[in-house]
């Protein structure tokens, strides 16, 4: 059953309720804090607050000040007492508040979460899921944009998850936590509160009138390492996570493309069936993501689809991707791996 | 652009030319050694305040040095934790055990046995006392040179050789770097080798114990040079935010392989008075006096214990060998240090002071010095059937795949393969596990 099959399902069940991706994420938060005694959530003015984005809004008055807390302006000390936490055989899920504040924490993540279960030859592990907000388009200049998940996709030991809808969020926050390895979960924030159609000069649009925006109550969750079918075609395939899913989305239904989108929702462990797939059938593959191109995970994708599809491709495969600079504040949208861009990369991929 | 700035420029003018101070220790090879400028408190005549007192009333403790045992061998002051002959006669039996382990090893690594190993010599007491001084469960987040903390918790040496032997016994499946052991059953974390990055955990474990209600408390252990990391401040700083039941351990030992203590910011005051700036409780404590040792970190223990606070300890004390197998500190340090060392040497501290009780002699200590050699070389004959590093592959091939993740992912089932074929490859279709 598609996703998207299961979402319906739940909204003829009675009772369809449509969430932000926000409502989304603290819906699977809340939900963990209740079913599992181990799980807490930390970060930088997650309590009483509810976190700057309104992630963790009331989590600390229904679940305690022991199970939801603020913590000290201190990434290295978040992620460094969740390694402890887990340790002991708690579950943590701590909150870094804006990606690019990650680096101070990234030691205390590469060297010892990521490989504890390795060193210690499984006597310890870091069962700890890191949310954090990531990517650009809300005009945060360079230190409240940035997408580094390939950092982390470059880590023996970590994996990187990347939802792209409520729905989801929820599943894959829920199947994260759950998880007994160390989880990167990046947020993308340009569409907490919408998807985006890359167009920003165009008035937002809210999450309600998206078929994923219907998140059922209750437990559920979407395995890691399976991408999403977002729509089926001929033409192409189109690689993508996060905020650009949509924008990619949106091209294609402009330009008229049949295209393959598939949302990639974990990077490691990625669905490499799927990929394979679709490429096999369409012969030709565009990959999409706001990060910086030279050694962004898009070219792990593209070397992966040039490896293991080389004979059935149509034409070279094609990498959208933010440039190789710091994501700057005033030009922000000829940063954005827009519409343009994106149809560009298109033409040229169909023009083989 | 990078040079000073023109007399006549208003930012040159009339200014004297600042000046960089880049430390320098006393004594480089060659140098006469002479200690007397260091501090050596009288034993005894340091003041204990209450366990759970405000962490202001350690002040004088930060710059001051905690000692018990006096050049007279006998305890004194309020410190003395009044051991009995046979907790201390236990407590001799582990540093003769740590001492003959730390010999044998480094003459194992000497002959090829292993690439790499740390003795601890001279700084025995900072591990074996403390650890003593604390409850078997609770748990202890150690640095590299805390051997001393597995011996005392009865650690089985064949399964320490093993791991420094990385060999088919070795139960971290030869993954780590000798020394870096890790004992769940023992309470003892897995040591990372990225320096205090432990001390954030330590905090991260205490804090989840006081969460679930737990009675066990956490301690950490750092060299002096490792407190210059970033994660020691947010170690300390998360420690006092939430009143973490946690000990923070310095091992001031004076050297970071070659960089004195003065790099880290000994010139200019204590390690222990780093606790001041957080409103953690400081200690500073003679780091070779085995029952100022005990005696401080029981303190802290039972203030963790009181939900009354954090403490953080600097046990003076000195690194009297080498950093490592590695290392050679004839090259930068002098080699009149250790013996002009002022607080001695801790194993025969303890030793002569179970002799001025009348509990002890020098033919006993012979003795258990002849047991422990003798306990380890067997040890070592025994550890030495499951193999010695770089004789052959002692692992199970595919166990170096295993336990990146839970579960094996696709792309490390390929490489698997690829490490296979390999593998079949070098040894002509044979040996394929």
């Amino acid at each position: 059953m598609s996703t998207e099959t299961k979402a319906q399902a739940a909204s003829e069940n009675g009772g369809e309720r449509r969430l932000n991706m926000i409502e989304a994420i603290n819906d699977a938060l809340d939900i963990m804090l209740e079913k599992d005694p181990d799980v807490i959530v930390m970060g930088e003015d997650v309590g009483y607050f509810g976190g700057v984005f309104r992630c963790t809004a009331g989590l600390q008055k229904k679940h305690g000040k022991t199970r939801v807390f603020d913590t000290p302006i201190s990434e290295c000390g978040i992620i460094g007492v969740a390694v402890g936490m887990g340790a002991y055989g708690l579950r943590p899920v701590p909150e870094i508040q804006f990606a690019d504040y990650i680096y101070p924490g990234l030691d205390q993540l590469v060297s010892e979460a990521a490989r504890l279960r390795y060193r210690s030859a499984t006597e310890y592990i870091a069962p700890m899921t890191v949310r954090s907000p990531f990517g650009g388009g809300i005009f945060g200049g360079q230190t409240h944009s940035q997408s580094p998940e390939a950092l982390f996709t470059h880590v023996s030991g970590l994996k990187t998850v990347i939802p792209s809808t409520p729905y989801d969020a929820k599943g894959l926050l829920i199947a994260s936590i759950e998880d007994n390895d160390p989880v990167i979960f990046f947020e993308p924030k340009r569409i907490y509160n919408g998807p985006f159609s890359g167009y920003y000069d165009k008035p937002a649009e809210p999450w309600k009138r998206h078929a994923q925006s219907v998140v059922p109550e209750g437990y559920y969750r979407i395995p890691l390492g399976e991408a999403r079918t977002v729509a089926e075609g001929e033409a192409l395939t189109v690689l993508a996570y996060g905020t650009m899913v949509h924008v990619a989305e949106s091209v294609c239904r402009e330009k008229g493309v049949d295209a393959e989108i598939l949302d990639l929702r974990t990077l490691v462990p990625l669905d490499i069936e799927a990929i394979e797939r679709s490429v096999e059938k369409t012969g030709r593959c565009l990959i999409v993501h706001e990060a910086t191109r030279t050694s962004g995970f898009g070219a792990e994708l593209s070397a992966l689809v040039t490896e293991r599809c080389f004979y059935h491709l149509e034409a070279p495969v094609e990498r959208v991707t933010g440039f190789d600079t710091p994501y700057p504040h005033s030009l922000e949208w000829a940063y954005f791996p827009g519409p343009i861009r994106i149809g560009e990369a298109i033409d040229k991929l169909l023009s083989e | 652009m990078a040079d000073r700035p023109d007399a006549d420029s208003e930012a040159g003018a009339n200014k004297p030319a600042l000046r960089l101070h880049v430390p320098e220790p006393k004594f480089r090879p060659g140098d006469t050694v002479d200690f007397s400028h260091v501090p050596i408190s009288e034993a005894g005549k340091q003041p204990r305040p209450d366990e759970a007192c405000d962490a202001r009333e350690t002040e004088g403790l930060c710059y001051d040095l905690i000692r018990v045992l006096g050049d007279d061998d006998k305890a004194h002051g309020p410190w003395d934790p009044k051991l009995d002959p046979e907790t201390l006669r236990a407590m001799l039996g582990h540093f003769a055990l740590v001492r003959a382990f730390d010999e044998r090893m480094f003459r194992g690594q000497r002959q090829g046995k292993t690439s790499f190993y740390m003795k601890c010599t001279g700084e025995e007491a900072t591990s074996v006392a403390a650890a003593m001084a604390l409850a078997s469960d609770d748990m202890v987040f150690p640095s590299y040179r805390q051997q001393g903390v597995l011996i005392a918790r009865g650690y089985d040496l064949v399964e320490m050789i093993n791991q420094i032997y990385s060999n088919k016994g070795d139960k971290l499946k030869g993954r780590q770097l000798p020394i870096m052991y890790s004992s769940r059953e023992h309470s003892f974390f897995s040591i990372s080798g990225n320096l205090a990055t432990q001390t954030p955990q330590a905090v991260g474990w205490a804090m989840a114990s006081a969460i679930k209600g737990d009675t066990r408390i956490a301690a950490t252990w750092v060299g002096e040079g490792s407190t210059a990391e970033g994660d020691f401040h947010s170690a300390c700083t998360f420690a006092t935010v939430y009143n973490a039941p946690v000990i923070l351990n310095v091992i001031n030992n004076q050297w970071a392989i070659s960089s004195f203590s003065g790099f880290a910011g000994a010139e200019r005051t204590t390690f222990a008075a780093r606790a001041l700036g957080y409103g953690l409780a400081g200690l500073r404590v003679d780091g070779n006096d085995a029952l100022a040792v005990y005696a401080a970190q029981r303190w802290a223990a039972n203030r963790a214990r009181a939900n009354a606070g954090p403490t953080l300890i600097e046990y003076f004390t000195y690194r009297a060998e080498g950093h490592s197998t590695s290392d050679d500190p004839a090259g930068y340090r002098s080699a009149q240090e250790r013996d002009e060392w002022p607080l001695g040497d801790p194993v025969t501290r303890l030793k002569d002071h179970l002799i001025a009780l009348g509990e002890w002699d020098e033919d006993r200590q012979a003795e258990m010095d002849r047991k422990a050699a003798e306990r380890v070389k067997a040890a070592t004959k025994e550890a030495e059937k499951n193999g010695i590093l770089g004789h052959g592959m002692h692992q199970p091939f595919r166990t170096m795949f295993e336990d990146v993740f839970e579960e094996l992912p696709w792309h490390l089932k390929e490489q698997a393969e690829q490490a296979t074929r390999e593998r079949l490859i070098k040894f002509n279709g044979g040996r394929p596990q």
